[in-house]
């Protein structure tokens, strides 16, 4: 079944305060990835590859460069549930 | 050798995470009472690959409890060590306000990242080069350590690794103070880390019958000098230390342990990981650290041994040690510390530097534990049982570190 926007922000701040121990509060749709979070590329693919693991979507590396907010980023993965 | 006019060097800070303490005053406190840091291995690991060594002496606190865990992510375990003694070695020097351009960071590893590299290439195999960690290459080389120190403290002057084997954390050291002496670094942290007790280390270290095989008995396994000793313990760990010249530390009012007087640094091309059995490299290491240090064989009264508890290696250093000092090698107390927190390769001729400071500075030698029955062929003063007071006005104390491809390293230490 698929996750709601929240379900899929929720696990999205979980692993990116695992990857940068940001705290997940932080972790707002309106952020921006590198600007607000400090997240580089390196961090940015690490965060991509547990979110595709833990929602079971694929995300092509062409499309993360797309995903520049977390609600970018929540957005891609929730039609990517289908 | 002209030694006048050469820019003092001193030791301002120590750090340390060992097998017998997360850091150096638990570490320090342990070595004294003569405590054994080899415990039996509690992995899965162990008896899943057939190991015929099922011991080591592994860190006492693990680096989960001293670092972030973010840290810890981006970290190999060789890294981890050496950031938290690093942080400690920094505390202990006052956290010195100093110019980035003039701090130096030089870190060693024997072994580099081990468990990145194998715990990856595992990861590749099973779920495919997209999962591989993208930090896998900077956690598995063996500067990474380095950088992590320099990235941490902002040491611009230079970030170096210094690898040849069980000498690289003696090595590090000489690099260090060379770097102040040419003029490079006001201050340089230095030192090195290790974290090899991995199953592919120790079959390998086990197929050269290079480790002691008393599985029944981890704690009375490393026993260098004894009748009984049957090869070295893997141990890990880091030791990380603070130097500077003299005259930058009497500015900011530091606290001096000791002087790193002078080191000597030669190579066998003998074998590749025998020892030469006269010792005759690692006695020109020792004397040239003695030369051009401006001190002589009757200066020393302090020896912390290489001593790993193999065979042949014991003995060729004492050998060395003999041919080195002569007749004054009577007179030095011989410390073998591996005998308490085994054998941190990389790592080990940091953490003895440091306890040649320690020394020096408490005046008080640390015992050589399992030396129930010294072998025969020991003609030298060794410290056995409890830790034997030093003499006191100007002393000195060397430390040797030999590996594997025929490095030798001798580091000179004298009291202040």
């Amino acid at each position: 079944m698929a996750l709601s926007e929240q379900e899929i922000l929720a696990g999205l701040a979980e692993i990116v305060n695992e990857e940068t121990g940001l705290a997940a509060d932080a972790v707002q749709p309106d952020k921006n990835f590198t600007d607000d979070l400090d997240i580089d590329s390196l961090s940015m693919m690490t965060i991509v590859v547990n979110a595709e693991e833990k929602f079971g979507v694929r995300i092509p590396d062409e499309d993360v460069k797309n995903l520049q907010t977390v609600g970018d980023a929540v957005s891609y993965i929730q039609s990517a549930q289908g | 050798m002209a030694t006048e006019n050469r820019t003092k060097v001193v030791v301002t800070g120590l750090g340390a995470t060992t097998p017998l303490g997360g850091d150096v005053p638990t570490t320090w406190q342990a070595a004294l009472e003569g405590r054994s840091g080899a415990r039996a291995l509690e992995h899965d690991w162990v008896e899943r690959y057939e190991l015929p060594v099922t011991f080591a002496a592994e860190v006492a606190v693990r680096p989960e409890d001293q670092l972030a865990k973010v840290e810890t992510r981006r970290l190999d375990p060789s890294g981890q060590y050496a950031l938290a003694a690093a942080r400690e070695a920094w505390k202990d020097a006052g956290s010195p306000e100093v110019d980035p351009l003039r701090l130096g960071a030089v870190v060693a590893s024997g072994i580099g990242g081990v468990w990145t590299l194998l715990n990856s290439y595992d990861v590749l195999k099973e779920k495919g080069p997209r999962r591989v960690f993208p930090l896998t290459v900077p956690m598995l080389m063996p500067n990474g350590p380095a950088a992590a120190i320099s990235l941490e403290l902002g040491a611009r002057a230079g970030t170096h690794t210094p690898v040849s084997a069980c000498a690289s954390g003696a090595e590090a050291m000489a690099y260090g103070m060379d770097m102040i002496r040419s003029g490079r670094a006001d201050i340089v942290v230095c030192g090195g880390t290790e974290a090899a007790i991995h199953p592919l280390p120790i079959a390998g270290f086990a197929a050269m019958q290079a480790l002691s095989t008393r599985n029944d008995d981890p704690a009375a396994a490393s026993r260098p000098y004894d009748a009984g000793r049957d090869g070295f313990v893997l141990g890990e760990g880091a030791g990380i230390v603070v130097i500077e010249s003299e005259e930058h530390a009497k500015a900011r009012g530091a606290r001096i342990y000791a002087e790193l007087v002078s080191a000597g640094l030669t190579s066998d091309a003998h074998h590749i990981a025998a020892p030469d059995p006269e010792g005759s490299g690692a006695s020109r290491a020792m004397l040239f650290a003695l030369e051009s240090g401006g001190l002589s064989p009757a200066d020393v009264v302090h020896l912390n041994a290489h001593a790993t508890s193999t065979p042949v290696g014991d003995l060729a250093e004492l050998n060395a040690i003999r041919g080195a000092l002569g007749k004054d090698a009577d007179h030095v107390a011989i410390s073998a510390t591996k005998s308490m927190t085994g054998h941190l390769l990389g790592a080990a001729g940091a953490l003895e530097g440091i306890f040649c400071v320690l020394a020096l500075h408490h005046r008080l030698a640390p015992p050589t534990i399992n030396l129930d029955d010294p072998d025969p062929a020991v003609d030298l003063d060794v410290v056995r049982k409890d830790p034997r007071p030093l003499p006191a006005g100007d002393i000195v104390a060397l430390n040797n570190s030999f590996g594997f491809g025929g490095h030798n390293v001798a580091v000179a230490f004298r009291s202040v």
